[in-house]
């Protein structure tokens, strides 16, 4: 196992390098002139400067490999530093700048990160307290009224889009009932009961519309599977040697469809982190998804670059996840 | 999806055959008793009958600004009311539909193409499967709606320039909607040639000196119909919903040219005061990919050869 997992480990790193080079080459095709918005006062000797300075003079196998070079070694090395406090050689090293902003890309994605990943985190688990349950009782009551209810309302989660069930979520929560907040404060701090629940209330409707979708992924995959493993002898030997039918179908029928379904909500998360773009622009959350939007709507390549690698990274590594766990959970599955 | 599997070629006993039966009749008649397929079938068509006789009928222009009457609300002349800078909302609707639904049909054609084509390669050639299937893989570990919004933020100006503001954005999204999501369809296209390939009378016509190429069009597509099929409705619910979301963020077609994203952006300010005017189109959108949805599921189950002819 730990050799199959060394293996894809190294057989990521060539995709890695093959994506991020993609998103290179699609990033500097485009035809936009990063001065282009700049005062039409500007002389175009000065304007040429402008372009140095932002690195454009290189031709562009040199502008990638720089970049490689920025993001691969020196941010890590900037990394380590801030977290150990050594200077390792001169500490100075060139640094992915915004565009826009002029600040170091990776400094604004960690500031960004906590509220993303907080949100996605938080609707997974959400997602998977809801989804397991219905799709335990949904196959197990096999075209009963639930299972038909379930089954219509996960076909809805299906198909409509986040920014629907977010927009209907502020129609009920904030605008007729006023519950909770439409705009989600990041400068708010947890220090008590009371600003905990505050958190608490903001997060809800974005953690609800993201988890919703999942939701109804997860619910079928978990009806499939436990409808799989019923028809099971091992479920026939574990009725007839007198077990309970609450731990025949609790322990021995759900572990076993647990298996399938923990790499569905594996692979699953990548996706909801670029269904989080479209949720933390309704609830204005300063993720990582609004800084793309910020980034694309400012055309500062450099940090859409970066965030698009980094989103790259999440699929490669969340895959690689699922197959890894695949492997661990199910004893059958051998890659070696 | 909704039945267990029965053992294979089970006979059908106790019934006299009236007439010869093909397969697409069995298939018919399968799609038929899947109650959730009739009815998203009858409300996909309801929708795409509205959408293009509509106009037709209700000949207000989608675009034209009447400021005296701007948000008014449900009358004769304008069924769904006007927003704030009076135009019509229910021929915004229609006129959205339109180009939601062509972005739709359009994206699904060619993400349809490129992921047979691929397919076919794939599991015929041998040669040429190993390359396809790494670029496939590559492309599913790409982010794909971050990438879609950095292409069409990029490439917009130009095609503009080229096609004219319309038809250069349309180009676009459905270009970039078609080229990001043919992933699926190759997979299982290739799985499924792999399968036929092997089979008696993929030989026997290769005996007989077919070329590569008849025995594609010939022996493989008709028999790979059916998984396209059901790709086929997958990929008009997700391109449908990938546009409106691209509109959404604002970054789909020019904003006097509506679409159902666009309205939905457009109006979502106005949630407090009038929810009806983004929530219309956003009940459109999640109609059209609901039925869409259903109308993929009764599909499925009516060319899966163990559930048909039961």
């Amino acid at each position: 196992m730990l050799n199959y997992t060394i293996r894809r480990l190294l057989f990521a790193i060539p995709t890695l390098l093959a994506i991020s080079f993609i998103i290179f080459i699609v990033l500097d095709l485009s035809p936009g002139d990063p001065t282009g918005n700049l005062p039409l006062t500007i002389p175009p000797e000065v304007r040429e400067q402008i372009r140095l300075s932002l690195g454009l003079g290189e031709p562009f196998p040199i502008r990638y490999l720089k970049w490689c070079q920025q993001f691969f070694i020196n941010e890590p090395l900037n990394m380590i530093e801030q977290w150990t406090g050594w200077t390792i050689g001169s500490g100075e090293r060139l640094r992915v700048l915004s565009w826009s902003t002029r600040s170091p890309v990776v400094d604004l994605v960690v500031e960004r990160m906590p509220q993303t990943l907080w949100v996605v985190g938080m609707s997974q688990i959400v997602a998977v307290i809801i989804a397991v349950p219905i799709g335990v009782i949904s196959a197990y009551k096999q075209y009963s009224i639930f299972d038909q209810i379930g089954t219509f309302i996960s076909m809805i989660g299906f198909s409509v889009p986040t920014f629907f069930t977010g927009l209907i979520l502020i129609v009920i929560f904030s605008v007729q009932l006023g519950w909770l907040p439409s705009v989600y404060d990041t400068t708010h701090r947890v220090t008590d009961w009371n600003s905990f629940w505050v958190q608490v209330r903001q997060m809800a409707m974005p953690t609800m519309v993201l988890a919703l979708a999942t939701t109804a992924q997860i619910s079928r995959f978990m009806r499939a599977s436990m409808l799989d493993n019923l028809n099971q002898d091992y479920v026939r030997t574990a009725r007839a040697k007198g077990l309970r039918e609450r731990s025949v179908v609790m322990i021995h029928v759900l572990r076993n469809s647990m298996i399938p379904v923990v790499t569905v909500i594996a692979l699953g998360i990548p996706g909801v982190f670029g269904g989080a773009i479209i949720t933390e622009q309704i609830f204005k959350v300063n993720g990582l998804g609004q800084l793309l939007i910020l980034g694309i709507q400012g055309a500062d390549i450099p940090l859409v670059q970066t965030l698009t690698f980094i989103f790259a990274v999440l699929i490669v590594m969340f895959n690689l996840i699922a197959d890894v766990l695949y492997g661990i959970l199910d004893p059958r599955i051998r890659y070696d | 999806m909704t039945e267990g599997a029965l053992p294979a070629g089970q006979p059908v006993t106790g019934i006299v055959e009236a007439q010869s039966r093909s397969l697409w009749g069995d298939v018919w008649v399968q799609f038929r008793g899947h109650k959730g397929a009739m009815v998203g079938c009858f409300i996909f068509f309801a929708i795409v009958f509205l959408v293009l006789f509509g106009p037709m009928i209700h000949t207000v222009d989608p675009t034209y600004l009447d400021y005296r009457a701007k948000n008014s609300g449900w009358s004769l002349t304008h069924p769904l009311g006007t927003d704030n800078y009076g135009r019509d909302i229910f021929a915004q609707v229609l006129q959205g539909g339109r180009t939601s639904l062509a972005v739709g049909i359009t994206a699904m054609l060619l993400a349809l193409i490129v992921g047979t084509i691929v397919g076919v390669f794939a599991g015929f050639f041998r040669w040429l499967d190993g390359p396809l299937m790494r670029l496939t893989d590559l492309f599913l570990a790409l982010p794909l709606l971050p990438l879609l919004l950095v292409v069409v933020m990029l490439f917009r100006d130009t095609l503009r320039a080229a096609f004219g503001p319309e038809t250069g954005i349309f180009i676009l999204i459905v270009g970039v909607i078609g080229v990001t999501s043919w992933m699926q369809t190759a997979r299982i296209v290739r799985g499924d040639v792999l399968a036929l390939k092997e089979r008696e009378f993929v030989l026997a016509a290769r005996s007989i000196g077919t070329p590569s190429r008849r025995i594609i069009t010939r022996h493989i597509l008709p028999n790979i119909l059916s998984p396209i099929m059901v790709s086929a409705t997958l990929g008009i619910a997700n391109a449908i919903i990938t546009e409106s979301a691209v509109s959404f963020l604002g970054l789909g077609f020019p904003p006097d040219f509506p679409t159902w994203g666009r309205l939905v952006s457009d109006n979502q300010n106005f949630i407090g005061l009038n929810p009806q005017w983004a929530i219309i189109p956003a009940v459109a959108i999640s109609l059209t990919v609901l039925s869409v949805n259903f109308i993929g599921d009764g599909l499925r189950d009516a060319l899966d050869p163990r559930i048909r002819g039961r």
